[in-house]
């Protein structure tokens, strides 16, 4: 579409500059500020296809999960005031959780900002703190040049929200149609040149440690580097931790992944993090869930710390060295100066320490006493393995989450989709009809709490608007169930507020259209699952959860990363076992 | 845990020439609860790029994360940290004192020669004094015509150039431009 010298409207250059980027589904809401584009998107339904929510929230949570599920940027398009407000979670979270997404609000017209005019909010004030990049367009000429700025900036380097706030009268007025894909900006550099000193120097260090332990962040799935991953610590005999947004970047069944990391985390990860001699930390950042007190965390380690942001460098954990750069090209750049190496009796203290986990918590949650009531852990792992491993599991956040994140199983990347930095209620429900519109070709399966699916839950008119084959599971235990959790554990079983009386989902599903069956009874289960796996369309399973039961292992927040609770008052202690 | 020793440090930032840039300057700043003690914002002596110029108190270790933080900013260029010893840095002060009182008094020579200050305006009613120099320096002078009756003090920023040889803010441009260049070749 590069003809040039026609006059077109900022609206329609808005969403030309779109198509350019190739986009090809916008999640969004109108409103008067925002009506001229909605008035240009009426001609392009057949190239830029979009979604209309049923709340702002939900736009940028499916956007999330749009962007997560297939690596390409998420696209909003809301109006101003209310429906620019609407986007400040999903924004947020997508910055702590380095999503691509170009949210464009309509703004009042040009003579208006400033003025609290009908439904203006200072949108780009509010939201710079939280995005990469908030940018106002005042002119209609100007729209272009900000489209491909915007995909640049939210795509590149560390990828990141990016707001577009788009006044009225630029909608409105013409310009000499020109496209121009930005790819250099000067005071942005999102690929740095790697230092290859202290590359072969982080080398070495690997090469000389025997306890080596490598940390494996969301910058392995953003940067396409599981095969990478794979082939360094295969070579080096060197286990792997995997953080929340880590998850799935390498399959679960690779003999070096030792689990998952932090304070729901894998035994072994967890005690040997205290043990190993070197860790090397790749597009991670060391989050507070990961490393509890950060005093006693790792203290006989050097740290190696590899990302693509410099800002992460040294915020919560010293390093020893520290590489600014690519995840894949960093582990590429690694793998011939690493030296293949026998490493067993280290990774199989690992295992040990799992053992042990698989013993006393998996056993307790998974095999239960007939009669008794249904577990996460139970109903989590009975869908993975009804979907061969392969399924997309998009969760929300609090024991649902963190279930899923233990006992969901994966085998492709790009596969486990959740809320991690910011832990926002209200994401998954969205964000797997975003993550079923990117990958129709695979099941995409949310696991959900009762609160948490009741804060978005008007989503479910979206599903039945669209038909988006998302299977969504209830974990129903009647609570807030995480926050009972640490009420039990911390707050003198004080309950306060957490009890939740509940509709009857089934029937809600019912009003919109969607199949869906309670599951109350073990026997009932696998059938429940197998009907809802049957067939391409939504579907819902409610299932009744013990309410008492509890995420172990647990390592309480701010203490040492090895004081690992396996029980309520059952410290794990290494040599009891 | 020994807390590390807090003192003045100056941050100065090169910047895009664009609107909000000090907003996403000041949160970083206000987010981890660090007063900024004073900020000015001027042209750098290249063409487009603006150079804003803060003070704050906090330790080491915070501050090199701020400034890593700023830096991250899509449309700051470089940030950097300073202590005293690093840079040259002046500020300006003006003084507004009744002209009755500092004649009466007899002590604008001394003003003048010992304070290196001057005269800028002179009316019948009052007089403006200004002062550039350290903060001690323009503090001195304020003590000085606190006995005068002074109506009005004000202080800009410091502005501060490097003691270093090497430009980093050049270097880093230089840097954009040959990727840049490469970019276009391809
Ligand atoms: C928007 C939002 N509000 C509050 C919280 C705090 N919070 C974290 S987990 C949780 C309980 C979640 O309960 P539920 O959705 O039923 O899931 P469960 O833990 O029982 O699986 C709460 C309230 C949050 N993370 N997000």
């Amino acid at each position: 579409m590069k003809d040039m010298n026609q006059r077109i409207s900022g609206a329609e250059a808005l969403v030309r500059s779109l198509l350019e980027e190739h986009a090809d589904t916008v999640f969004g809401y109108p409103g008067g500020a925002i009506l001229p584009v909605y008035d240009k998107l009426y001609d392009f339904t057949d190239r830029l296809r979009h979604i209309l929510v049923r709340h702002e929230q939900g736009a940028v949570h499916a956007a999330q999960g749009y962007a997560r599920v297939s690596g390409r940027t998420g696209v909003v398009i809301v109006t101003s005031g209310p429906g620019a407000a609407n986007v400040i979670t999903g924004l947020s979270d997508a910055m702590a959780d380095s999503t691509p997404l170009v949210v464009v609000t309509g703004q009042v017209g040009r003579q208006y900002l400033g003025s609290d005019a009908f439904q203006e909010t200072d949108v780009v004030g509010i939201t710079q703190p939280i995005t990469k990049w908030a940018h106002q367009v005042r002119r209609a000429e100007d729209i272009p040049a900000a489209v491909a700025r915007a995909f640049y900036i939210a795509s590149t380097g560390r990828p990141g929200p990016v707001v577009l706030d788009i006044a009225k009268d630029a909608q409105i007025g013409m310009l000499d149609w020109h496209y121009e894909p930005v790819n250099f900006i000067r005071s942005y550099n999102p690929r740095p040149n790697i230092d290859r000193e202290a590359l072969r120097r982080a080398a070495e260090m690997i090469n000389k440690a025997e306890r080596p332990l490598l940390l494996a962040g969301q910058g392995i799935t953003i940067s396409d580097a599981g095969e990478s991953l794979g082939r360094l610590v295969e070579k080096a005999m060197i286990p792997v931790g995997c953080t929340l947004l880590g998850l799935s970047s390498l399959p679960s069944s690779h003999p070096m992944l030792k689990g998952m990391l932090g304070m729901h985390g894998n035994l072994g990860l967890n005690i040997n993090t205290n043990r190993a001699d070197v860790i090397i930390a790749v597009g991670m950042r060391f989050d507070d869930r990961v490393t509890g007190n950060t005093a006693t965390y790792a203290p006989n380690a050097k740290i190696i710390h590899i990302d693509i942001d410099p800002s992460e460098f040294d915020k919560t954990v010293r390093s020893t060295i520290a590489i600014n750069a690519d995840a894949r090209e960093a582990l590429d750049e690694l793998l011939p100066m690493i030296e293949k190496a026998d490493r067993a009796a280290w990774a199989e203290s690992f295992d040990r320490h799992n053992a042990v986990e698989r013993d006393v918590v998996f056993t307790n949650e998974l095999k239960r006493p007939k009669g008794s009531k249904l577990t996460m852990g139970e109903v989590i792992s009975r869908v993975s393995e009804a979907t061969g491993h392969r399924a997309v599991a998009v969760t929300d956040v609090g024991q649902n989450q963190m279930m899923s994140a233990r006992y969901f199983r994966f085998t492709d990347p790009r596969s486990f989709i959740t809320s991690g930095g910011l832990g926002t209620m209200g994401f998954g429900l969205p964000a797997s009809i975003g993550a079923k519109i990117a990958a129709p070709e695979r099941t995409v399966c949310l696991f959900c709490g009762d609160g948490g699916f009741q804060m978005t839950i008007q989503e479910l008119g979206t599903i039945m608007e669209y038909g988006v084959g998302v299977k969504m599971v209830i974990l129903n235990n009647n609570f807030l169930g995480n926050v009972r959790q640490w009420q039990n554990l911390f707050f003198n079983r004080r309950f306060s507020q957490t009890p939740m009386l509940n509709p009857d989902f089934i029937k809600i599903a019912s009003a919109y259209g969607i199949d869906g069956e309670d599951v109350v009874n073990r026997e009932d289960l696998a059938g429940a699952i197998d009907r809802m796996l049957a067939d391409d369309r939504p579907y819902l399973l409610n299932v009744q959860i013990d309410e008492t039961d509890m995420v172990f292992p647990m390592t309480p927040a701010g203490q040492p990363v090895d004081h690992v609770l396996l029980s309520p008052d059952n410290y794990y202690t290494p040599d009891n076992y | 845990m020994t807390h590390p020793e807090r003192q003045l440090f100056t941050v100065t930032v090169y910047s895009e020439n664009c609107v909000g840039l000090l907003n996403q300057v000041s949160v970083i700043f206000t987010r981890r609860c660090l007063n900024i003690e004073d900020v000015s914002a001027s042209a750098s002596s290249i063409p487009d790029i603006h150079k804003l110029t803060l003070t704050t108190w906090a330790d080491r270790p915070t501050m090199e994360k701020v400034v890593r933080q700023i830096e991250k900013r899509v449309d700051v260029i470089k940030a950097f940290l300073f202590t005293d010893e690093d840079i040259v840095y002046q500020e300006v002060a003006l003084y507004k004192v009744p002209t009755a009182r500092l004649l009466e008094s007899g002590s604008v020579e001394d003003i003048v020669r010992h304070h290196g200050a001057r005269i800028l305006e002179m009316t019948p009613e009052y007089t403006v004094i200004e002062k550039s120099g350290h903060p001690w320096e323009t503090e001195a002078l304020l003590n000085r015509l606190r006995s005068l009756d002074i109506r009005q003090f004000v202080r800009s920023g410091r502005v501060a150039v490097t003691k270093s040889p090497v430009e980093y803010v050049d270097m880093y441009l230089e840097e954009q431009r040959l990727r840049l260049q490469k970019l276009q070749e391809k």
